[in-house]
């Protein structure tokens, strides 16, 4: 290595002399006054570094690292460039060296700079290992590095090496800790080292191993059991808990093993009965409000069965709350009481107070923790009041807030499509509130809950058209960029329910009222398609009104003449209900359905001749300019709604005067038909799954190939293309492979994507060459179907799309992920971890049932010491269990029968016995044969006697504890 | 477990950055940002706790350097308080009266120590005499 780095651009011994120490650089950098002088100071040192750090010279060369690792660690320069020189120090013998190229390792750690990491694999090894000459000064920083940085395949290798620091008996091992928190970081990024590493991980636990790596280990078994999505597989250690539970006098390491059982006894009601005393013992007496606040979020969160602690925890509870002079309390109290839900309001009764003026407070913290307390305890009995009170105190907070308020509230009501709430009038009515308060910034969603409520819940119509024509006759509202979105859902909703509208011409006027030029375009043509609708609809309304006025007078004389002429009242009648069948009012109908449909006329009397031709006007001035306008999805609709207005004016009647013979106008009854039908039918919630329920057609054949490439592309850049015209697409993909040769090909995006799915890839010179055959081969554009055809279109994502989707499917844009479970958003992130969580959880209840001998061991111990504690006769007991546990340990894994082989080839059996997970078995089947050493020694004891014909049909769980 | 722990003073410069999680440059230059943002101008009569992003930062001010660590949203999170001040007494202790410049200098130094009470997100030592033993000893290896 040191030969490697003389030969390259060799630094003159006067760098060497006059090296700047880290000091140095500091001092340069603390006094350059500006930001700029800054830059260049760094930049002089960056430069300065690159040309150190090839140094021969070890010492050289590690302090120029050092200095590196400093602006790498708080510039935040990469230095993933220098990871091969940091490797470089490794092996060398003073100790600073090593220390410096560990340092710089660990600051630096990230997937593309550890990839060298496993160049150190034998160095790491060799300052793991137990040796007297090996300080533990460098073990230390080795296992640091190996539980920052370790990809899986280090992590299996160097598991082995963990054994020995894990299992050392000296009660004083500084290392033993910090192995089992490697060894935590091992498991969870290669859950094949299960077998290697779990036992000596359980051992730890011990009463006798050194409290610090109790600690340790219980840290690390809070982990797994956090991080499983089923941790289940550490029932069986729960005896191991609960004598922690009980003796342990470390408050941190209580604090653990209380957030495992939180996790575990909801699974197994026998491990909740049995904490339930010790948890409340610490309640009680416990000074630490670290460890009463666990002890109270785990009644909360898994012991509510039990009304004693409950209660004991609640009134530990209400004096957090109480603490007026520890806002840290107050917060965990409202923290508290937030998860008992509405189930438990009786808890929050008596803080209801703190809890207001919670809501108050100047800190976010609180205030947001106090929401958070309402929004839990909402039902469908109070949500009325609480929604009032907040949206109320809304108005008064600060905007940042204010708004928190308003999204908490929208989204717990809007939660399980609304199914909190009872009187949809209130909520509309409290939606059109809320756009009223002055910080309003929740646009979109109030947008969405407005049409969706119109939607899904008829009876909400009326009120929702009285809400929407208070926001759309508001003209202050119309400047304000937060409210446009809701003004569109308002408009929406006046043009689609106008029906239920007491006065659509005052809707008309709102809508074109002059300030609505301030609405940006798209929201413009939802109001003039809402024009449109409410035009239609007062027009056919109009000429049902004139045509029921003629039947009225026909009605009218009907009545007047009684049964004498009955026969020439029916002719005329038959001929008006001929016309319009509509109005088919049947000849012999009673007179009593006639006097209703007279009164619902009668009630529609706003539609005079003079106000639909005043419409008709005023639509004509607002709308008439926007034909012009630059925008098309304004425009189109303006010109339908001036097509329409034209059409109405060319109508005969329009001529003539009002009332004549408008019946008899074939024309104009037509016309009406043909609106009436385009607006009839309603509209409703689309599912979100709805396409998925659209049948393939037969002739369809969707390639295996085809499926697998949506998950890189998205699923509309597919049909563009078989839609766009021949001659256009070849000029297209042409074009869109010299953008991916210019613009992508730089990109290391798009190489590792080749990289991992090279399938869907074709071959760069192939690409070429084709994309100059590709008319041919399309020559037939008809609606593709079969074989070739599918084919084609295989290839022709392949070819112009990938380059271009490259960008904005492939890398997701900057998810932060602090954690591999943020659950944000793709969900192949979600499923590879659960899988892998899956995984581990696996590995680990393998490991665990496999080794009945340890759990059951220490088991017994723990039980010795409970049954003394309980006067019980012990040892029948154990037996008892230990066998019932055999049995369910097998049971569970459905190999009751075969199982009596098991106990003499315990490495075999391995194999057999976890069918789904023997891949991963034969990966780690190396360190298996070292580690099956230990496992057998404790096997063999156990097996002859245990009954194994047994095997029950559900997994019981064997009580531990009693 | 912590997912890292930041020294800021009040101006925003980051005086100790360490990370437990794999993040691009870019993203912890944004991080240190953001959290500096959240936790400085809050009032001292304020709880320790933020909530940041989907996890939960506790920090704690000392003079004018803000100590901030980054925990799950399931932590407790008086334990983590309790830590922070017991880091701040080791250095304190280590460098007898620490101050910024201490920081600023010993930069490597400060990381072992932490290295010593916490590895890989997890609290490895909380007597606080334990780690000044470790260090005593290591400065006397090198």
């Amino acid at each position: 290595m040191a030969a490697t780095a003389a030969s390259s651009s060799s630094p003159s011994l006067i760098d060497t002399l006059f090296q700047r120490s880290l000091d140095d650089v500091i001092r340069v950098l603390r006094s350059s006054s500006s930001a700029a002088l800054e830059a260049a100071a760094i930049a002089r040192a960056l430069d300065e570094i690159r040309r150190e750090i090839r140094s021969p010279d070890l010492d050289t060369k590690a302090v120029a690292l050092q200095k590196l690792t400093y602006l790498a660690s708080l510039h935040h320069f990469d230095m993933s460039w220098a990871a091969f020189h940091a490797l470089e120090l490794l092996p060398s013998t003073s100790l600073p060296h090593p220390r410096a190229a560990y340092l710089a390792a660990s600051v630096s750690f990230h997937p593309s700079s550890t990839d060298l990491l496993p160049l150190a694999t034998h160095q790491l090894r060799k300052h793991l290992a137990p040796s007297p000459s090996n300080s533990p000064a460098l073990a230390a920083p080795a296992l640091h590095l190996l539980a920052l940085a370790s990809s899986p395949d280090l992590a299996g290798h160097l598991a082995p090496d963990l054994l020995p620091i894990l299992s050392s008996q000296s009660s004083s091992n500084p290392l033993r800790p910090k192995a089992v928190a490697t060894a935590l970081r091992a498991l969870a990024v290669c859950p094949d080292t299960a077998p290697v590493l779990f036992k000596p991980l359980v051992e730890c636990l011990s009463l006798s191993s050194d409290p610090r790596a109790v600690s340790a280990a219980i840290g690390a078994f809070c982990e797994l059991a956090l991080a499983a999505s089923d941790p289940s597989p550490y029932i069986p250690l729960a005896p191991e808990f609960y004598r922690l539970l009980v003796d342990s006098r470390n408050n941190w390491v209580t604090i653990k093993v209380l957030k495992i059982f939180a996790r575990l006894a909801p699974l197994e009601p026998r491990v909740a009965a049995r904490i339930v005393d010790p948890v409340c013992q610490l309640l009680r007496r416990s000074t630490a409000k670290s460890l009463v606040f666990e002890c109270i979020r785990t009644v909360f969160s898994s012991l509510l069965d039990h009304d004693a602690a409950v209660r004991l925890a609640v009134d530990k509870t209400k004096e957090f709350v109480a603490s007026d002079d520890d806002p840290n309390l107050r917060y965990l109290g409202l923290q508290a009481l937030t998860m008992l839900g509405p189930a438990h309001s009786w808890a929050v009764e008596d803080s209801r107070e703190v809890v207001i003026q919670s809501l108050n407070d100047t800190d976010t913290s609180i205030r947001r923790e106090a929401l958070r307390l309402e929004m839990g305890m909402l039902s469908d009995s109070n949500v009325v009041d609480i929604c009032n009170m907040l949206i109320k105190y809304a108005i008064k907070s600060d905007p940042e807030f204010a708004n928190e308020i308003l999204d908490a509230v929208l989204a717990t009501c809007g939660r399980n499509v609304y199914e909190l709430i009872v009187d949809f009038d209130w909520y509309v009515s409290l939606l059109g509130e809320m756009v009223r308060n002055p910080h309003f910034a929740k646009g979109d969603e109030i947008e969405r809950q407005l049409v969706d409520v119109g939607l899904r819940v008829r009876d909400a119509r009326p009120e929702l058209i009285r809400v929407a024509r208070n926001l759309l006759i508001d003209p202050a509202l119309l400047g304000n960029p937060f409210l446009c979105r809701v003004l569109s859902a308002a408009a929406w909703v006046s043009g689609e329910y106008v029906e239920f509208s007491r006065n659509p011409l005052e809707l008309v006027e709102a809508l074109l009222q002059p300030r609505t030029n301030l609405l940006p375009p798209f929201v413009r043509a939802v109001y003039v398609q809402a024009v449109f609708k409410i035009l239609a609809y007062s027009f056919i309304s109009f000429i049902k009104q004139i045509q029921a006025g003629e039947l009225l007078e026909i009605g009218n004389s009907f009545i007047q003449r009684g049964g004498k002429q009955e026969g020439s009242d029916l002719v005329a009648a038959k001929s008006s209900s001929d016309q319009n069948n509509a109005f088919a009012i049947g000849d012999g109908v009673a007179t009593d359905d006639k006097a209703i449909l007279f009164d619902s006329i009668e009630k529609q009397e706003t539609f005079k001749h003079e106000s639909i031709s005043c419409l008709l006007n005023l639509i004509e001035t607002v709308v008439g300019p926007l034909s012009e306008c630059g925008e098309v999805e304004v425009q189109e609709r303006a010109r339908n709604v001036l097509g329409l207005i034209l059409i109405i004016r060319e109508t005969q009647f329009w001529n003539i005067e009002e009332g004549h013979e408008l019946t008899r106008d074939d024309k104009i009854t037509k016309m009406v038909e043909l609106m009436e039908s385009a607006f009839s039918e309603e509209l409703g919630p689309v599912s979100t799954n709805a396409q998925k329920r659209v049948s393939v057609p037969e002739a369809l054949i969707l390639n295996e190939n085809l499926s697998d490439l949506l998950d890189i592309l998205g699923d509309d850049d597919i049909n563009p293309c078989a839609s766009v015209s021949f001659s256009f697409r070849n000029h297209h993909s042409t074009e869109t492979n010299q953008d991916s040769a210019t613009a992508i090909e730089p990109n290391s995006f798009l190489a590792e994507h080749r990289k991992r799915h090279g399938l869907y890839y074709l071959h760069m010179d192939k690409d070429k060459s084709e994309s100059n055959d590709y008319p041919c081969a399309n020559e037939p554009l008809l609606p593709v179907s079969h074989g070739e055809d599918t084919e084609d279109i295989v290839k022709l994502p392949a070819q112009s799309l990938i380059p271009e989707k490259a960008k904005p499917t492939k890398p997701r844009p900057l998810v932060i992920r602090l954690d591999e479970g943020d659950g944000v958003s793709s969900s192949n992130l979600t499923t590879a971890k659960e899988s892998k969580g899956d995984l581990l959880s696996g590995a680990i209840r393998d490991v665990l049932l496999r080794n009945e001998k340890k759990p059951s061991l220490t088991h017994k111990t723990s039980l010795d010491r409970t049954s003394q504690r309980r006067e019980n006769g012990a040892s029948e007991n154990s037996e008892l269990i230990s066998q019932q546990k055999e049995s369910n340990s097998f049971g569970d894994r459905e190999h009751g029968n075969s199982s009596s082989r098991k106990g003499r080839h315990h490495h075999k059996e391995r194999i057999e016995s976890s069918g789904q997970n023997r891949d991963n078995e034969e990966k780690s089947h190396r360190h298996s044969t070292k580690s099956s050493r230990h496992h057998r020694r404790h096997k063999h004891r156990q097996r002859g006697d245990a009954p194994l014909d047994i095997a029950p049909q559900s997994p019981v769980i064997q009580d531990f504890l009693l | 477990m912590i997912r890292f722990i930041l020294l800021q003073n009040r101006q925003g410069k980051t005086r100790l950055a360490k990370y437990y999680i794999p993040l691009e440059d870019s993203e912890k230059h944004k991080v240190e940002y953001e959290v500096h943002r959240l936790v400085v101008n809050r009032d001292p009569k304020h709880t320790n706790f933020v909530e940041f992003r989907t996890h939960k930062v506790i920090y704690r001010r000392y003079a004018g350097l803000f100590f901030s660590m980054c925990v799950d949203i399931t932590d407790n999170e008086l334990a983590y308080l309790e830590c922070i001040h017991l880091f701040v007494e080791i250095l304190d202790h280590f460098f007898s009266n620490v101050c910024e410049l201490d920081l600023v200098f010993n930069f490597h130094k400060v990381y072992l120590i932490l290295d010593e009470f916490i590895l890989a997100g997890e609290i490895q030592e909380t007597s606080k005499r334990a780690i000044i033993e470790r260090m005593g000893e290591l400065e006397k290896q090198e």
